[in-house]
C-alpha cells in the first residue's frame, strides 16, 4: 500500500519537462488567447480525482511561486503530495491563491478569490474548472481573441458575466475534462446560447 | 544543443514568464510586471522579446526572426543564432513557414495566420512615459484610464504642424480599454494589428509583458477631424515594385541619388521571385 | 549598382574573431592568469562580484579577462552566467558584528573596544606612481601581529545604549528579492538595499555625493567601516540545522546622522547602512549615504526633491548593466523609425512652405 501510495505521489510527473511544459504552455496559451477553442493537453498522469489536463496544467503553471488552492471534493493527501513533488507550489487559503482547482460547485463562492487590483489587475487568481465534458456548447461569447463569435461549454453563465463587468480585473478560467482544455479570460462576454 | 537548459532559460524562470503571458492575453494591452532575467546579451537588444520567445518556444516550431523588416541584419542574425544554439529549432526567413516570428521595429507585410505567433521587443513598454517619467503616477493613469494627457500632446501636435508629429511607436487602444504602446513600429504597421495571429510583447529591462490576443480591436489614437493616417514613402519598391509595402529610402551614390526598397526583405524577395520587377529590379537581380 | 546589405552572419563572425585576437593582445607577451587577475587586481575583481550579484572571485577574473577590463562588460557577463544557475535555496543572514575583520575604522570614536585597525588602505599612501613597481613589483613581506581575541562590537551599539540612536526593529519578514520579482514602487528598504549593492558604483557614488553638496545633506560621520570576513551558513533541510558553507569577504559600512527629530520622534541619530561583497569601501559608505537619502518619508523629513531622496529615479537607473544595454542600443539599426521620421519632417516641411506660400500671395494679392 505505502509503495503504492508513493508512486501516486512521485510518478506521473513530466518525462521531459522543458519539452513537456513547452506543450503544456502552448496548449494553455492558444486556449487563454483564443476562448471558446478546446486544446489537448497531457504528460501529466495525476492521482485520481483530477483530470490528466488539470494535472498537466499544474505541472506547467505551477511552482514555489504559486499559491495553489484545493476545493474539498479534488483534495487529498496524494494530490498534495503529488502537487509538493512536482511543483514545491505551497497549498493556501483560497483568498491567497494564485491558482485554484477544483469542480465548477466547490469553487463557489468566487468571490473570495483574488481580483487583482486597478494598479495591478494581475495579481488575481486563476482558477482551473474540472468539467465532466466540454461537448456541448451552452455559451456564446465574445470579445478578443475570437473573430465574431465563438461557442463553449459552460457551467453556469451569470457568474462569467458577473466577472465580466469587473475588467480589467476579475478572475480568469480554465476549463478541463480528460485531456481536453479550454479557457475563458476575463475580457469575454458570455451570453447563452447554443 | 548544448549544456544549457532548453531555449536557455531554467524551467522556473520560464514558468513565470509563462504566467506573465497568460495574465497578458487575459487582459489585452495591460503590462503585467515579470521578473525579467539578465540574458547574455544586452539589455535594449531584444531581452524581452527573447525571453518571451524562450518561454513560447516548442521544438517542433520554426522561428524567424527580424529587425527593421529584415532576417540578415545584425541583431536578428545574433538572437536566431542563439535559439538555433539554446533551442535547436529550426529557423526560416519565409514569413509562411514560421510559427515563431520575433520582430524589432516592423510587422511582416504578408498576412499572418492563426497558426502564427508574433513577438515584438519592446524599448519602452509605457506609452505614457514621455509625458509622464513616473511609473507609481503611469499606473495610475492606466487605472482610472485617464489619457487626457496623450490626447493633449497629440493635439499640440495639430495645433502646432498641422499633422500628429508621431511616425513610429504610435499610440493605440486595446479593446477600448488600455492605451498601449506598439513598440516603435512605423505607424503604417498599426493597422495590420487586428490579426489572427497571437501578439506578444516583451519589455525586458522595463520587466513588462503584454499581449494582444488574435482579433482584438486596436485603435489607433485620432481625432474626428484629424483621422488617423498609415502613411509610408510615396513609391513602389524599385527592387520588386511593391505598391503596398513599406520602404527603406537607401542614399545610392555621392549625388544623393536614392531608391527605396521594401523593409520586408522576404516580402521583396518572394515577389522578385513571382516575377514581379521594380524601377531597378532588373539591374538587381 | 545596389547591393543589398547582406552577410550578417559572416560579418558578425569577423567581427568575434577579430575581438578575440585583440583581447590576446601582442602575443609576444605573456598572457594573464586568471590566479594573477584575482590576486593583483583584487579590488576590480570585488567590483565585478559585487555588481554581478555572485560571489565567485574565479568567475570574477575570467570575466575580467574574457571582457578586456571592461568592468561592466565583465558584470554583465556574470549577471548572465548567474542567470542559468539554479536557485537551491536561502542562507541565513551574516552576521557582521562576528566579521574576522581587516580594517575596522570609526570616525565617530577616537577608540572603541576592539580598536581602530588601518588594514590594507590607500587612505595614508602619497598618490605617486611608483615607478619600482614597473620594473619589480616584489615587495617585503607585511609585519603580523596576532589577532585580536576579543569580539569587535558594532560602534553603533555603543550609542544604542545610550538610546541616542534609533533602534532597528528586528524583523523575520521575508525581505523582497528584485532578482525574483518585478520591482513595484515604494520598493521598501530591503529590496532599495539589494538595488543599491548591486547597483553601478559611479552612480551611486554621484548620487551619495549630492547630498553632502546639499541636495538632500544629511549630515552624515562614518560611525564605522569593517572589512573582513564573516562564515555563511545555510540550512539544510534533510539535516534540519544551518552548517557552514563558506566565507565571504564583505565591507560593511554604518554612518549616523544627524537628526532633529519630528513630530513623533525626538532628536536622536539615525543610520545610514552599506554592505557590499568583497572590499569595497567607496561603494559601502556611498550606498550608506544614498540609503539614509532615501529613508526620509520613514523618518518624517521633508522631500526637497532631490534626485538621492527619489527612490523610484535612483532604483531606476542604479544598474548599469540596464543602463549601458539601453544607451548602447541606439548604435543598432533604427532606419524604419528613422524613416517613417524622414518622410513626416519632409511632410510638415512641404505643408509649412505651401502656407508661406500661400501667405504670400494673398499678401501679394492684397
Amino acid at each position: 500500500m505505502q509503495a503504492q501510495a508513493r508512486n501516486t505521489v512521485y510518478g506521473g510527473g513530466f518525462a521531459n519537462p522543458p519539452v513537456d511544459s513547452a506543450h503544456g504552455f502552448r496548449a494553455a496559451m492558444n486556449a487563454m488567447a483564443r476562448p471558446g477553442t478546446i486544446q489537448r493537453i497531457s504528460g501529466a498522469t495525476p492521482p485520481d480525482g483530477i483530470s490528466p489536463a488539470a494535472g498537466a496544467l499544474l505541472l506547467t503553471l505551477c511552482d514555489p511561486e504559486t499559491g495553489v488552492y484545493l476545493t474539498p471534493d479534488v483534495d487529498s493527501d496524494d494530490l498534495r503530495g503529488w502537487l509538493t513533488f512536482h511543483t514545491g507550489a505551497p497549498v493556501v487559503a483560497a483568498e491567497q491563491a494564485d491558482f485554484a482547482l477544483g469542480s465548477w460547485a466547490a469553487l463557489m463562492p468566487l468571490d473570495r478569490f483574488r481580483i487583482g487590483t486597478p494598479e495591478y489587475p494581475d495579481r488575481s487568481a486563476t482558477l482551473i474548472v474540472e468539467m465532466p465534458e466540454l461537448d456541448a456548447p451552452n455559451a456564446r461569447l465574445q470579445g478578443p481573441g475570437i473573430k465574431d463569435s465563438a461557442r463553449l461549454t459552460l457551467p453556469d453563465l451569470e457568474e462569467f458575466q458577473h466577472n465580466a463587468m469587473l475588467y480589467p480585473l476579475g478572475v480568469d478560467f480554465f476549463f478541463t475534462s480528460g485531456s481536453q482544455l479550454a479557457a475563458l479570460p476575463r475580457s469575454t462576454k458570455v451570453t447563452a446560447g447554443e | 544543443m548544448s549544456d544549457y537548459n532548453f531555449a536557455y532559460l531554467d524551467e522556473q524562470t520560464k514558468r513565470m514568464i509563462r504566467r506573465a503571458i497568460l495574465k497578458g492575453l487575459a487582459v489585452p494591452g495591460y503590462q503585467v510586471p515579470f521578473a525579467s532575467r539578465e540574458m547574455p546579451m544586452p539589455y535594449g537588444w531584444g531581452t524581452g522579446g527573447v525571453q518571451v520567445s524562450a518561454a513560447t518556444l516548442t521544438p517542433e516550431d520554426t522561428l524567424k526572426v527580424i529587425d527593421q523588416g529584415a532576417d540578415d541584419t545584425t541583431n536578428a542574425v545574433s538572437i536566431r543564432k542563439f535559439f538555433e544554439r539554446t533551442a535547436g529549432v529550426a529557423t526560416t526567413e519565409e514569413t509562411a513557414k514560421a510559427s515563431v516570428i520575433q520582430t524589432r521595429h516592423r510587422i511582416p507585410e504578408a498576412e499572418l495566420s492563426e497558426d502564427q505567433i508574433l513577438v515584438y521587443q519592446v524599448p519602452i513598454p509605457e506609452p505614457l512615459r514621455f509625458l509622464e517619467p513616473r511609473e507609481t503616477e503611469t499606473r495610475k493613469m492606466h487605472a482610472l484610464q485617464e489619457y487626457g494627457l496623450m490626447h493633449v500632446k497629440l493635439y499640440e501636435d495639430i495645433s502646432q504642424h498641422g499633422a500628429i508629429a508621431t511616425a513610429y511607436a504610435y499610440p493605440v487602444k486595446v479593446e477600448g480599454r488600455y492605451v498601449m504602446d506598439p513598440s516603435p513600429i512605423p505607424k503604417f504597421d498599426n493597422p495590420k494589428m487586428e490579426m489572427a495571429a497571437i501578439q506578444l510583447f516583451g519589455a525586458g529591462r522595463e520587466q513588462r509583458i503584454y499581449a494582444v490576443p488574435p482579433y482584438t480591436k486596436v485603435v489607433s489614437l485620432d481625432f474626428e477631424d484629424y483621422p488617423f493616417e498609415a502613411s509610408k514613402a510615396d513609391h513602389p519598391c524599385d527592387l520588386c515594385g511593391a505598391e503596398d509595402s513599406y520602404l527603406d529610402e537607401v542614399i545610392l551614390d555621392d549625388a544623393g541619388n536614392r531608391m527605396f526598397v521594401c523593409s520586408d526583405t522576404d516580402y521583396c524577395r518572394s515577389r522578385r521571385e513571382a516575377g514581379h520587377s521594380g524601377r531597378l529590379g532588373e539591374e538587381a537581380a | 549598382m545596389y547591393v543589398a546589405v547582406k552577410g550578417g552572419e559572416q560579418a558578425i563572425d569577423n567581427a568575434h574573431a577579430w575581438l578575440a585576437e585583440e583581447r590576446r593582445g601582442d602575443t609576444s607577451v605573456a598572457e594573464l592568469s586568471l590566479a594573477q587577475i584575482r590576486e593583483q587586481l583584487a579590488l576590480a575583481v570585488n567590483r565585478v562580484m559585487a555588481e554581478g550579484s555572485l560571489y565567485d572571485p574565479d568567475l570574477a577574473a575570467l570575466a575580467i579577462k574574457q571582457s578586456r577590463g571592461d568592468l561592466i562588460e565583465a558584470i554583465f557577463l556574470i549577471r548572465a552566467y548567474r542567470t542559468t544557475l539554479p536557485r537551491f535555496g536561502y542562507t541565513q543572514p551574516v552576521d557582521t558584528g562576528a566579521m574576522a575583520c581587516d580594517r575596522r575604522i570609526s570616525a565617530t570614536f577616537k577608540d572603541a573596544p576592539g580598536g581602530q585597525v588601518l588594514g590594507p588602505t590607500f587612505d595614508y599612501t602619497h598618490r605617486l606612481l611608483d615607478f619600482k613597481l614597473a620594473a619589480d613589483g616584489e615587495v617585503p613581506a607585511a609585519p603580523e601581529a596576532e589577532p585580536r581575541r576579543e569580539p569587535t562590537p558594532h560602534i553603533t551599539e555603543f550609542l544604542q545604549g545610550e538610546d541616542i540612536i534609533e533602534r532597528e526593529p528586528a524583523s523575520d519578514a521575508e525581505p523582497g528579492d528584485l532578482t525574483r520579482e518585478p520591482m513595484a514602487f515604494p520598493a521598501g528598504r530591503a529590496v532599495r538595499l539589494q538595488s543599491l549593492t548591486r547597483g553601478d558604483e559611479g552612480f551611486i557614488l554621484g548620487m551619495a555625493y549630492s547630498t553632502q553638496r546639499g541636495y538632500a545633506r544629511n549630515h552624515a560621520f562614518v560611525g564605522e567601516l569593517r572589512i573582513g570576513t564573516v562564515p555563511v551558513e545555510m540550512e539544510i533541510p534533510e539535516l534540519g540545522f544551518a552548517i557552514e558553507i563558506g566565507e565571504i569577504e564583505l565591507t560593511e559600512c554604518e554612518t549616523v546622522n544627524q537628526f532633529k527629530g519630528s513630530k513623533t520622534v525626538p532628536p536622536q541619530f539615525t543610520r545610514g547602512y552599506g554592505l557590499v561583497f568583497g572590499q569595497s569601501e567607496r561603494k559601502s559608505i556611498a550606498m550608506a549615504l544614498v540609503d539614509r537619502a532615501l529613508r526620509w518619508e520613514e523618518l518624517g523629513e521633508d522631500n526637497v526633491g532631490a534626485a538621492a531622496q527619489d527612490e523610484e529615479f535612483v532604483l531606476s537607473h542604479a544598474d548599469n548593466i540596464q543602463a549601458t544595454g539601453f544607451l548602447e542600443h541606439i548604435k543598432l539599426p533604427h532606419y524604419v523609425d528613422f524613416q517613417s521620421e524622414l518622410e513626416l519632417v519632409r511632410k510638415l516641411r512641404r505643408e509649412a512652405a505651401e502656407l508661406a506660400e500661400n501667405l504670400a500671395a494673398q499678401e501679394a494679392a492684397e
